[in-house]
Formats: structure tokens, C-alpha cells, sequence
């Protein structure tokens, strides 16, 4: 009987710390850091499943951000101020495609992402890397993948500040997502 | 160039709303021939002029050719051909097509000089020549002009592009990325360029040309982006830029000298473009012009409309933001302004005076009189007299609550003060919505009728002021809005206004907002098309409706008609896409109500009624 309380015990304070831990992390605020560094490797900007030869593994570039809550809500309000939103809207696009949905023309993983924001993309994304610091970027990268349910639901944004334009991102369902079958235009 | 512009830019950085958000701010972009033998000139001059209200200054000539996508000076989109006609246009079947191969919203019309039809689509801007005199339209030449890529972002409401013109053997068209081009009507060889537009300043160029004794007249489009609005003159032969006419700014920059009289008081008083706005702020004051430009060879004046201020919070921008939201008369050589009236003063709700003004003379109350009719997007039917600017009737052509009328005494519109849009504030059910009444979709006049044929929207919005923060090449709007469907639930009309009368003949309610252009013929047919793809021809005297064919993809351009060989035909390009259509064309996310400025909320339907396209169809009898 007592052992197999104390085992109940372990757990749960197991159990306890890492909510704790995950909620310190959701909570953290990092006014002074070193910013995460950038430079996602070339692989970051493989855009294509085909790949000629033996399957290349692409290293994994892990969002600094994606399950820290303070920095998502950064994003957001960068998103905004930067006129992210004027070309995206709240995600569900206008002038730039669509944010919040599963498809993806130039990719979902955060390295990608970083590269979309940070070196722009050539049919009208322009690049920031030069107007926006690369913590900003990063703050920026785990928004994004929060529109579409890329990061953990705790991190999200549950309310909105404005009119009701959309479900908030907490509540939006997680996106499978998938690269994009439709080429962007080009000028051929 | 490039020093000029970063002066403005630091200058315009000083001043505005611009949120710090960390150490390494931002300001990205700181940084026809004719042939001889045409058999067409026979059916024409069978034709001959229309008969009824006693027009005398549309002229009717030339029925076979249409070489801009207006057809004439004036405007009036009417055909004096009448093979095709309200007891036959049943029997229309398809001629020919082709496909543009594009995929974006094709806003254009197709152009017809001697025996060739000429098309130019959206982003990137294809022109293609085809060969009337061959079986099956056969290609003659086409024309890639390779517009920049980063263009499409710097373009509000799709990659729209309006049509080319046909001039003195010349192909005169716009790109996407600003630049005018001329190409040899005969070969597509190209003749001369000219860079106009700047994107990095958010500036694009999706209207079509006018070309007016030598000179080709081009405005620029990019309100949503805090663009300093202007018209620019370019030398038909040479391309090179004759004059500048900007929308704000000191009267010196506007073209308004000691010849400039305004009928209104209102529109009266030196540097008017500087002082009714909080300071600097005109120099991204929007008043572009993307929409329509006629000419009056009597009195030879031009007329065209500037777009809205920018940005659409109005609260940012205290005054009557002269010049937006401006009808214009101005001299085609030197671009001397001669008379303006603010249609919409101190913009609340984004809607732009960039409609057709056409020009007609009519007994007005008795007397004949050289007018504009103009069918308005703040939701006004205006009739003024276009010598003066005087305004002779402004009457309410769908449901309004944003304003309460036009004051005919002071010529100035009345504002509903509980419309008015405010910073952090929702205000719901404001009609018509940020497209308008009646957005860039060109209405037709008949003479045969004396009726206006109004292709509309019906759309109603909640609107909420945001701060905008001005960074070159991005967009400067700072407005959340949601459209829907306005009173009936119907999102769109296509109506028959009798300007005289001022009221309503007859209405047809369509399910979508009526996005395409209008065609009028002296068969007494009209014509338009649905986002649902349906070409529909009614009756013009009666709006019965006649004769309809389902396209590939949804119609949101120019109908128009030529004749070859004594017989008659009728042109549309049909592909769905422009502001109404972002969310087939930009394949969006309808859970967004904010996308696509907030459109995408009343279209979200249209995914199910209508897939990309881009192809040209021919009907005939
Ligand atoms: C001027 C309009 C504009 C602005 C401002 C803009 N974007 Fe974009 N964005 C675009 C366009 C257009 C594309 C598509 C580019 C392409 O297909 O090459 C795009 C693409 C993207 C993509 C890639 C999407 C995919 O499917 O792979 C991301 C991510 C993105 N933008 C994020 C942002 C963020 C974050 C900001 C603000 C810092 C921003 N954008 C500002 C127009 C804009």
C-alpha cells in the first residue's frame, strides 16, 4: 500500500515539475538576451521534396519561441505593427497568401520560415533582415506557426484586442500542414 | 531618383505613427493600324448614328473598331451596331476563344483596330495580337514585358490590369511594376518604355491608358500603400514624360494656376493639397488614379477621378485631404487643372473618386447642357455640368448610411456622424461598404434609352480605426473591416438609372457583387457578366432578361463588341479574381473576415461557384 502510494506521490511530483518547468517556460519573459541565433544552414532553404539522390536529412532548426507565450505575443503585436498584417490580414491573407491554413509554398519548418521573414520571397514578400532584429524575426516565426496550430496550444493567443475577425489562434484547430501543389505565379 | 526619395522618407519617418520596436528599425524601403480595305466600314455607316435623346457630342463613328476599353472619349462603352439585337441575341453562340494562360482576376476589355483584337492580362502582363482575318483568331504576335516579380506585392486588390489602347498604329499598355510601353501595332516590335512608378514607394500602375492628341495619360495606384497620387502625361512618340499632375501638395505640384476655378467654395484657396492636412502628411496622402479618364474635344478638357486617402483611418488625418476623392478637369497639353470638386472630403470609409465620368449633352431641366453623368462609389448618382463643376443632381443610386445626402448649395457631402470611423471603436452596418455603390466596374450610357446601365455592388461593413504605421512598400491602411451583404441579402445589382428623371428604371438583383463592366448596343441590348461566370444580355429598354452562356471562370471584366466582315460580334474575357474575387484568385482563408481588407468575409461562397480561369470568348449570331 505505502509503496505504491509513494509511487503515486513520485509521479505526480514528477508530473508537477514539468508542468511547472513547461509553465515557467510558457511564461518566461526575455527582456536581455543573447538573441537566438539565425543562420539557419542552407539546408533551411531547401524548398523541394525532390530530392536527386539518397534521402538527405535536413537538420531540424528548433523555433526558440514556439511554446514561450510572452514571445508569441511579441509576434503578434509585431505582426501587426510591421504590416505583416496589412499583406496577410490575421492570417487568412490578401495581398500575401494565407498564414493560418496547411498550405505552405516555401515551407512550415521554423528555419523556413525564418527565411521567408528574413530574406523575403520573390513574388512581393519583402525581406526584413535589415528592419527587424533576429529575436524579433524569431518572435515573428512562432506567431506565424501559431495562426496555424504549429506550436503548442498553451503558448497561443486566446483573446483578440480588435473587432471579432477570426477564432483566436488558441482555439483555431491544428493545421496538417503540407507543402503547397500550386507553383506561385510566374512571369514564364 | 534615389536621393530624392530617401529624403522623403526620413522626413516622412520623423513625423509618423511609427512604433519603435526594437534597436534595428525598419523603414524597408528607405532605401491598329487600320487596313484600307476594312469591310466593316459598310455595316457601320448602315448603322449610322443613334437616333433618340439628340446627343451631339458622343460620336457614333467607327462602330466596327474598339480601341480603348471606354470605346470612345466620352466614355459611353455604347456600339451603334445593330446586327445583334433584342429579338435575336438568343441565338448567340460561341465564335472562338483563347486562353490568356493566367490565372489571376482579368479586369480588362478586349481591343479591336482594322482586323486585329489585342489583350493584355494580368501580372505579368502578357499582349497578345490576334488575327481576325485567319480561321480560328490565330496568333500574331505576342509580347512579354517581364514585369517584376515583388510587384504583385505592392498591389491592394489582385494583379488586376484594365486594358491596353490602340493609337496612331500603336499598342500603348501599363505594367504592373509602372512602366508604360508602346509596341508597333503591326508587329508587336517595341517602340519605347518608360518607368513611371516606383514599387519601393508602393506605387503601381494597374489602370489602362488614355491617349489624347499625342499625349498618353497614366495614374498610379497605391492608396492602401501612402503613395503620393499623380497623373502623369508621356509623349506618344518619344515616351517621354511631358507633365506630372500630383493630388497633393502645394498648387504648384497640382497643376492649379491663375486658370483653376473651382465651382465650390470648398474646393477654393491656395495650396489646399498642403493645409487640409496635419502637417506632411499629403506627402503620403494616396489620390492615385487606377480607374477611368475621358476627353471632351469641344471644350478639350480631360476628366478623371483620385483614389482615397490614405490611410483609410481618417482619424490620422484630420481635414478635407485635398486632392482625394477629386473629380478633375484639366487641359491635355499642359495639364492645367481648370476645375475640381471633392466628392468625398475627409474620406471615412475608403471610397475612392476614381469612377467613369462620362460626358454627355442632354436637356437638363429644359436647357441642353454639356454634362457628366457618374455613377459615384460613396453611393450618389452626380449629373454636373462638366464646364463648370457645378453639381445638378446627386442622388442616392442604392441603400446609404454613411452620408445623408450631397448639399447641392455648398456642393459638399453630409456625413452620418455616427458612421464616422474612430480608433479602437466598432462600428457595425455601414452601407455601402469600402468597395462602394459601384467600384472601379464601368458603367455604359445609350443614347437610344438616355439610361445609365450601372453594374453595382450591395455590400455593407463593420469598420474599426487601427493605427497605421507608415513603412515604405508595405501596406498603410489601419482599418479592420468586415464586409457582408447589404439590405435583401442580394450582394449585387445591375441597374438602369435615368440620370434626367434621377431615379431608377429597372434593377436586376444578382446573388454576387456585379463586378464587370457594362456593354450597351443600338440593338438596345446590355450586357454583363456574374463571378459565377455567366454572360448575360438583357433587354436595354426593359432589363428583361434575354440570353445567357456560364464561362469557365467568374467575369469581372469588359464586354465589348466589333464587327468584321459585315457581321457583328460581342467579346468578354472571363477570369475571376480582382478585390471581390482575392479569395479564388489569392486562394484565401475564409476564416479570416479581415481578409483581403475584410471582402473576404462576404465571399466566401465564391470557392464553391467559381475556379481561376483566363480565357477570351467570342459570340456571334
Ligand atoms: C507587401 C506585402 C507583404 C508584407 C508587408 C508581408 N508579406 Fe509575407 N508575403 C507576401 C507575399 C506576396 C508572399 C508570397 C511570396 C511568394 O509567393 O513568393 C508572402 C509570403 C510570406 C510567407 C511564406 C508563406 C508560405 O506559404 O511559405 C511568410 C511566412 C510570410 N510572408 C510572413 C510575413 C511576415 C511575418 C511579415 C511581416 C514581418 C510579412 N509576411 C509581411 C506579402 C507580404
Amino acid at each position: 500500500m505505502s509503496s505504491r502510494s509513494n509511487g503515486w506521490r513520485a509521479t505526480c511530483s514528477a508530473l508537477i515539475g514539468i508542468l511547472l518547468l513547461s509553465a515557467c517556460e510558457r511564461e518566461n519573459r526575455r527582456f536581455q538576451e543573447n538573441p537566438p541565433t539565425a543562420t539557419p544552414t542552407s539546408t533551411a532553404l531547401i524548398v523541394s521534396d525532390l530530392q536527386p539522390g539518397p534521402g538527405m536529412v535536413i537538420p531540424k532548426v528548433e523555433a526558440p519561441y514556439d511554446d514561450n507565450a510572452w514571445a508569441v505575443s511579441e509576434g503578434k503585436s509585431l505582426f501587426n505593427s510591421m504590416n505583416c498584417s496589412g499583406c496577410h490580414f490575421q492570417g487568412g491573407g490578401g495581398i500575401g497568401p494565407p498564414l493560418m491554413d496547411e498550405e505552405w509554398i516555401y515551407g512550415y519548418e521554423p528555419q523556413q520560415i525564418f527565411a521567408s521573414i528574413a530574406d523575403g520571397r520573390p513574388n512581393g514578400m519583402p525581406a526584413w533582415k535589415y528592419s527587424l532584429s533576429t529575436q524579433q524575426i524569431w518572435e515573428l516565426v512562432s506567431y506565424v506557426r501559431s495562426l496555424s496550430g504549429l506550436n503548442p496550444k498553451g503558448a497561443r493567443s486566446g483573446r483578440d484586442d480588435h473587432m471579432m475577425r477570426k477564432t483566436p489562434e488558441a482555439s483555431t484547430p491544428n493545421a496538417v500542414p503540407k507543402m503547397s501543389s500550386t507553383p506561385p505565379e510566374d512571369s514564364a | 531618383m534615389p536621393r530624392r526619395e530617401r529624403t522623403r522618407c526620413v522626413s516622412d519617418r520623423r513625423r509618423l505613427f511609427v512604433v519603435a520596436v526594437g534597436g534595428s528599425l525598419f523603414l524597408a524601403g528607405c532605401k491598329g493600324d487600320k487596313e484600307k480595305d476594312d469591310p466593316r466600314v459598310a455595316l457601320a455607316a448602315r448603322v449610322g448614328p443613334a437616333t433618340t435623346s439628340g446627343d451631339t457630342t458622343t460620336k457614333f463613328a467607327d462602330d466596327g473598331q474598339w480601341v480603348r476599353p471606354a470605346k470612345d472619349f466620352q466614355g459611353t462603352r455604347f456600339s451603334g451596331l445593330t446586327e445583334i439585337n433584342n429579338t435575336n441575341v438568343q441565338k448567340l453562340h460561341v465564335f472562338g476563344t483563347f486562353s490568356l494562360g493566367t490565372t489571376r482576376g482579368v479586369e480588362a476589355a478586349p481591343i479591336v483596330a482594322g482586323t486585329t483584337m489585342y489583350i493584355v492580362t494580368p501580372f505579368p502582363n502578357f499582349v497578345y495580337a490576334l488575327d481576325l482575318t485567319k480561321e480560328g483568331m490565330p496568333t500574331k504576335w505576342s509580347y512579354k514585358p517581364r514585369p517584376v516579380n515583388a510587384a504583385q506585392g505592392v498591389a491592394c486588390c489582385d494583379v488586376v490590369n484594365r486594358g491596353l489602347v490602340v493609337d496612331a498604329g500603336k499598342v500603348i499598355f501599363n505594367t504592373l511594376d509602372g512602366r508604360t510601353i508602346a509596341l508597333d501595332a503591326a508587329t508587336g516590335k517595341e517602340l519605347w518604355e518608360t518607368q513611371l512608378a516606383n514599387i519601393n514607394l508602393g506605387e503601381s500602375v494597374t489602370m489602362a491608358p488614355l491617349v489624347v492628341k499625342g499625349k498618353v495619360f497614366v495614374g498610379v495606384s497605391g492608396g492602401e500603400f501612402g503613395v503620393r497620387g499623380w497623373l502623369k502625361a508621356v509623349d506618344e512618340n518619344s515616351g517621354k514624360l511631358a507633365w506630372t499632375a500630383y493630388h497633393t501638395g502645394p498648387d504648384k505640384d497640382v497643376l492649379i494656376g491663375p486658370n483653376f476655378k473651382p465651382f465650390y467654395k470648398m474646393d477654393q484657396g491656395k495650396d489646399l493639397g498642403v493645409s487640409s492636412w496635419p502637417a506632411d502628411q499629403w506627402k503620403i496622402g494616396g489620390a492615385g488614379v487606377w480607374g477611368w479618364i475621358t476627353y471632351d474635344p469641344e471644350l478639350d478638357l480631360i476628366y478623371y477621378g483620385t483614389a482615397n486617402p490614405g490611410p483609410w483611418n481618417p482619424e490620422m488625418r484630420p481635414g478635407d485631404n485635398k486632392w482625394s476623392s477629386t473629380v478633375f478637369a484639366r487641359h491635355p497639353d499642359n495639364g492645367e487643372a481648370v476645375w475640381a470638386y471633392q466628392l468625398s472630403p475627409h474620406d471615412e470609409h475608403d471610397y475612392d473618386g476614381v469612377n467613369e465620368n462620362i460626358l454627355v449633352d442632354m436637356d437638363w431641366k429644359g436647357t441642353r447642357r454639356q454634362l457628366i453623368l457618374r455613377p459615384e462609389r460613396n453611393g450618389y448618382f452626380y449629373v454636373f455640368d462638366r464646364k463648370t463643376g457645378e453639381v445638378l443632381s446627386a442622388e442616392p443610386f442604392g441603400f446609404v448610411n454613411t452620408t445623408t445626402g450631397v448639399d447641392l448649395k455648398t456642393g459638399r457631402l453630409q456625413y452620418a456622424p455616427e458612421k464616422a470611423t474612430r480608433i479602437g471603436q466598432v462600428v457595425r452596418y455601414s452601407c455601402p461598404a469600402a468597395p462602394g455603390m459601384k467600384d472601379w466596374q464601368p458603367s455604359a450610357y445609350s443614347p437610344r434609352t438616355g439610361l445609365v446601365y450601372i453594374p453595382h455592388q450591395n455590400l455593407c461593413m463593420d469598420e474599426e480605426g487601427l493605427e497605421a504605421n507608415y513603412i515604405a512598400g508595405t501596406p498603410y491602411v489601419g482599418t479592420n473591416v468586415k464586409m457582408y451583404a447589404g439590405p435583401g441579402g442580394n450582394r449585387g445589382f445591375f441597374d438602369a438609372w435615368d440620370p434626367v428623371g434621377q431615379h431608377k428604371v429597372w434593377s436586376i438583383k444578382e446573388d454576387l457583387p456585379v463586378w464587370s463592366g457594362a456593354l450597351v448596343t443600338a440593338g438596345d441590348v446590355a450586357f454583363y457578366g456574374t463571378m459565377d461566370g455567366w454572360f448575360k444580355a438583357v433587354d436595354a429598354r426593359t432589363g428583361n432578361p434575354l440570353w445567357q452562356f456560364k464561362t469557365g471562370s467568374g467575369i469581372i471584366s469588359q464586354p465589348m463588341t466589333y464587327s468584321y466582315g459585315g457581321k457583328q460580334y460581342i467579346a468578354v474575357l472571363s477570369g475571376v479574381g480582382g478585390w471581390s474575387g482575392a479569395i479564388v484568385a489569392g486562394g484565401l482563408d475564409a476564416r479570416d473576415s479581415s481578409a483581403a481588407l475584410g471582402f473576404v468575409n462576404a465571399m466566401k461562397d465564391l470557392p464553391q461557384k467559381s475556379t481561376k480561369g483566363g480565357m477570351l470568348y467570342v459570340f456571334a449570331l
